[in-house]
């Protein structure tokens, strides 16, 4: 029997397990059906606030070796602007990924969405470079308990939560969310980092500290995955590094049922998708597996 | 040590010319940038103050690179007040280039958006004949129409200096003076750079009369690199799939000529 790439992630169904992570492309709906094409499962959009966020000056991302470093700084057109722009979806699966500070900023997001298509929201628990969203909530354990509480009681559709590295015990993020009723959860967000230019001794990104995301991350996303995986009885979606089939499928071993993948489209394009589909399908053929699902943390066994 | 084409490298400034009251060209040695395709671009660094996207220019010494800056905005006025001795990053190149065409060929530019033009000028084979338009509000405006000769002195080419208010050159518009020109002349490709409304034209012209024609965008750039999606115009990244795309992909974009999204991804009307 020839091998299905379809994968679930909890309640969510994906005909493909290559998610475009949040932060990449995501402004267009335009962009989005393309990626669809070009074989993403689903698209996470860039995280929305209320209001639209013009973001850091740049530098705002740069390579370093192995990866990029970003302070983008959460720019974006706010929740009511991009679900009016998505409105007329019918067919590309997208997941809303949600920044703020309070409840209330969520469950104001939450309401824009209500006739809007989508497969489910993401809640951005980790942005590295943004003062009082992202890291600072998800650092926050009984901030996040409220917030993933008062989102799964107005949302009609799955909540991701994204986690990351902060001063807290990312662990810790995980127990409470799932606590709380989360759906899912999305590990690991960029790690802080920095770089500074010798020449002229200045850091480089406008925000001085961004977050590092490609190859450089990924040995720490697939720890995490494989220990929030060996802790809790939640669906994973990993995220970190991925720019190969083999990084999806060590992703996948180490216990996450779908994959996301940002930085991989700097070296890659957009041929990535297909191409890691294609290399997850050949390597599920020679070692005889027929659903996603019969390798989702198989690593754990040893 | 290999270069990180990714991260700023940090280059001195050797030479500034002064092409207008607002504009400036700053000279630099560069062997990867002196070396980049027409309608190649990087993302330039001024350190303490932004990071913008320039088109690289032409440079007639060997191994200089060169980017004009018209000064505008925060970011380009203090790109354009860097001195001799002082120093930008750059990143890149980045993105494709205009397709090299053989025969009579036609350039319109206007202001900056001559750049990428100029340096197509230094790839023509000297059997092309090269018709250049340039497009001013005034006489004061005018540059780089030095420059276009000497590069083309041993083509049959013309060099047109257009100005809206008429104190120089011909008067008028550029998109005006380029129909009378494709009335007369069979033209075999066409390349365009500058305001958007300019190349919206420039291309509807070209396309009447079934001349293959490239125009090169300008879209608020963030990574340059086709990550963080700044640049989207519709479905396509400019950074990535462009600067340079073809008059007939443009024709069927319902945002080109019309709409650009600002730094929060919001559409605004031109």
């Amino acid at each position: 029997m020839k091998p299905g790439i379809s994968t679930q992630v909890g309640a969510i169904k994906l005909e493909r397990p290559t998610m475009l992570a949040s932060g990449i492309l995501g402004i267009s709906l335009d962009v989005f059906a393309r990626l669809y094409k070009e074989g993403a499962g689903a698209l996470v959009t860039k995280s929305l606030s209320k209001e639209p966020w013009e973001g850091y000056a740049n530098p705002t991302l740069i390579g370093v070796k192995a990866g990029y470093l970003n302070a983008v700084g959460l720019s974006n057109p706010g929740a009511p602007y991009f679900a009016k722009m998505i409105s007329s979806n019918k067919t590309i699966p997208i997941i809303v990924s949600l920044v703020g500070s309070v409840e209330e900023d969520f469950t104001f997001m939450i309401k824009q969405f209500e006739n809007v298509k989508i497969l489910g929201y993401e809640l951005n628990l980790s942005c590295p470079h943004v003062a009082k969203v992202g890291l600072e909530v998800g650092d926050d354990s009984e901030l996040v308990h409220k917030i993933v509480k008062s989102v799964k009681s107005h949302s009609k559709v799955p909540v991701i939560a994204k986690v990351g590295l902060g001063s807290s015990d990312y662990l810790e993020t995980v127990r409470v969310a799932c606590e709380a009723g989360i759906d899912a959860i999305t590990a690991i967000n960029t790690v802080r980092a920095m770089a500074i230019d010798v020449e002229t001794a200045r850091p480089i990104l406008s925000n001085k500290i961004g977050g590092l995301s490609g190859p450089a991350i990924k040995p720490i996303a697939v720890r995490c995955v494989y220990e929030i995986s060996s802790k809790f009885d939640i669906p994973i979606i990993g995220c970190g590094g991925v720019s190969s089939w083999e990084d999806a499928i060590e992703f996948i071993l180490a216990g996450s049922s779908a994959v996301q993948i940002g930085s991989a489209l700097g070296d890659k394009w957009i041929g990535v998708f297909s191409e890691i589909n294609n290399g997850i399908s050949k390597y599920m053929e020679k070692k005889g597996f027929t659903k996603i699902k019969e390798m989702v943390g198989s690593a754990k066994r040893f | 040590m290999q270069r990180d084409f990714d991260k700023p490298t940090v280059v001195k400034i050797e030479k500034v010319i002064e092409e207008t009251p607002t504009v400036r060209t700053l000279v630099f040695s560069d062997e990867v940038l002196a070396n980049v395709l027409p309608g190649q671009f990087a993302m330039v660094w001024i350190p303490g103050v932004n990071e913008l996207p320039m088109s690289v220019m032409a440079s007639l010494e060997k191994e200089k690179a060169a980017f004009t800056v018209r000064k505008h905005g925060a970011a380009s006025t203090a790109l354009y007040g860097i001195k001799v001795g002082e120093y930008i990053g750059v990143r890149g190149p980045y993105g494709n280039s205009f397709s090299i065409k053989q025969g009579k060929l036609l350039l319109v530019g206007g202001g900056t958006g001559l750049v990428p033009l100029i340096r197509l000028l230094t790839f023509l084979k000297k059997t092309d004949e090269v018709t250049v338009l340039m497009g001013a509000k005034t006489k004061g405006e005018v540059f780089f129409e030095k420059m276009a000769n000497h590069i083309l002195e041993n083509n049959k080419h013309q060099v047109i200096a257009v100005t809206e208010d008429g104190s120089y050159g011909k008067a008028g518009l550029v998109t005006d003076v380029m129909e009378r020109l494709l009335s007369e002349t069979k033209f075999d490709a066409v390349y365009t750079c500058g305001p958007e409304k300019m190349m919206h034209k420039v291309i509807q012209l070209a396309s009447e009369k079934k001349i293959p024609c490239q125009a090169s965008l300008e879209r608020m750039m963030k990574c340059g690199m086709g990550i963080c999606g700044s640049c989207c115009v519709e479905e396509v990244l400019v950074c990535r799939d462009g600067t340079v795309f073809d008059s007939e992909y443009l024709l069927s974009n319902k945002e080109f000529g019309y709409t650009h999204r600002n730094k929060a991804g919001i559409l605004e009307n031109y």
